[in-house]
């Protein structure tokens, strides 16, 4: 694979097509579980796996897989995927699995998996597909931690509060308490909290997109303007 | 039509072919993961249950000695109650009682209480809850050391008019702007040491039955 290629879809997935600020699909486990950063990592890195498996299993059997029954195909794999994470999960992380709970097997309703399964898995080769599983679930991770961090912080005075559940015991050393004696924000900790932290986020990325887009396109309108007027 | 089935029967045989091996896949992950999931559960339960009795204080099968007893008036919840026997060489030591307060501020809020033979408490702790951070949530040992002061209370220490909240004339703490919480942890303790002091001897005589280990 070409290396322009590979980084377009890095920089689409991660960046310019964010699951989270920019196509805003799967909202729903994205607010539930932004209050801490913990939480936040944990299913996005659960989304990010179901996102590279279930990519790469559309894209080996996109051969055979006929129009009409592709989207009941792309369903029943997204969710064998999904329950088999749920059960590791449930084996290997267990207070992980309590904490994050419903919102694992929710991760079949995650739009943004069947999303990116029509729209790039089944009509790509394996390897592309990987890539931008990896790619897209990268782009909802790092928009969970960030709100996750946002929120954590605001609301409780801490960084990674919860990561023995994570890491093993030896996960409680790591948590940070940023604001001693934090009395606790408590809208940031509630669902409110993570529409508040979402459009923060959203405007901010907005805001840096367009300064960039205006200085090049200010470059480029002095660049043209002896040739003719600019676009 | 071409050579070969028709097109509805390709497609059907071809998405059966998927279900199919999605189930083979899920079936044989179950098969790996099954005993470690159980593993898993019935450790967190003794986990709970030992941080309010010492391990060493009893040597029966306490995840195996139990039974649930349902009483609905009595305890406000259709919940059954998950009662652990503990006891050391036959003799009744403790009972360990998970039981549902009904009334959180956010609905159901589950704890285990931990009573001796005597109908002394040997310890609180919330299995699960609901209640609203920063609010509510101090009833958590992870968040506060509210729920010790249960420790060694029984119903003549204090009376039944001090198992209450402070704003209602009992002797335990509410927390700033949330009465509701402790309020209804103090009223499920109570309940449950009252259950205890009028059905001890049938607690421990029921024969145990077998459960699944959902704490
Ligand atoms: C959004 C919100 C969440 C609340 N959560 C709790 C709670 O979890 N537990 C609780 O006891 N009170 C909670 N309260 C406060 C109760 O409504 C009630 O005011 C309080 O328990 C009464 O305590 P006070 O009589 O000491 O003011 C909450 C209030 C609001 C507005």
């Amino acid at each position: 694979m070409a290396n322009g290629k590979l980084k377009q879809i890095l920089t689409d997935g991660a960046w310019r097509q964010n699951t989270g600020l920019v196509v805003l699909l799967g909202l729903c486990p994205l607010l539930a579980v932004t209050n801490t950063v913990v939480n936040g990592l944990a299913l996005g890195l659960a989304t990010m796996l179901t996102l590279m498996v279930s990519n790469l299993s559309v894209s080996l059997m996109r051969g055979f897989l006929r129009p009409e029954i592709r989207i009941p195909a792309f369903v029943l794999i997204i969710a064998s995927v999904v329950t088999v994470i749920e059960l590791l999960m449930h084996a290997f992380f267990y207070d992980l699995y309590r904490v994050l709970g419903i919102f694992i097997p929710l991760i079949v309703t995650n739009c943004a998996i069947i999303g990116r399964a029509e729209a790039f898995a089944s009509r790509n080769k394996p390897l592309p597909s990987l890539i931008d599983g990896f790619a897209t679930g990268l782009g909802f991770c790092i928009t969970l931690v960030l709100l996750g961090t946002l929120r954590e912080l605001s609301g409780r005075g801490t960084l990674f509060s919860g990561a023995e559940m994570l890491l093993g015991e030896w996960g409680r050393a790591i948590t940070l308490t940023m604001i001693p004696e934090h009395p606790g924000f408590l809208l940031a900790m509630l669902p409110p909290g993570a529409f508040f932290g979402l459009a923060l986020l959203i405007a901010t990325r907005k805001a840096w997109e367009s300064r960039k887009t205006g200085k090049q396109q200010r470059a480029a309108s002095v660049m043209v303007a002896d040739e003719g007027p600019a676009r | 039509m071409s050579r070969g089935s028709h097109p509805i029967i390709r497609s059907s045989l071809l998405l059966g072919a998927i279900a199919l091996m999605g189930t083979a896949l899920l079936a044989s992950v179950n098969d790996l993961t099954r005993e470690r999931i159980i593993e898993q559960e019935k450790r967190r339960v003794l986990q709970q249950l030992n941080a309010v009795i010492p391990a060493a204080s009893y040597n029966n099968d306490l995840l195996g000695d139990v039974i649930e007893v349902d009483d609905e008036t009595f305890f406000q919840h259709p919940a059954p109650v998950t009662v652990y026997r503990a006891r050391m060489d036959g003799k009744a030591v403790a009972a360990m009682m998970i039981v549902t307060a009904p009334d959180g501020y956010n609905g159901d809020i589950r704890l285990l209480a931990g009573i001796d033979i005597s109908g002394k408490i040997l310890g609180v702790r919330v299995v699960s809850h609901k209640e609203t951070p920063g609010l509510g949530d101090p009833i958590e040992l992870e968040k506060s050391d509210w729920v010790r002061g249960f420790a060694n209370r029984s119903l003549q220490n204090p009376d039944s008019k001090g198992w209450a909240v402070k704003r209602d004339g009992g002797q335990f703490d509410q927390f700033t702007g949330a009465t509701i919480s402790p309020r209804a942890v103090v009223k499920a303790v109570h309940r449950a040491l009252l259950y205890f002091a009028a059905n001890s001897q049938e607690l421990f005589d029921t024969p145990a039955k077998t459960v699944n280990a959902d704490g």
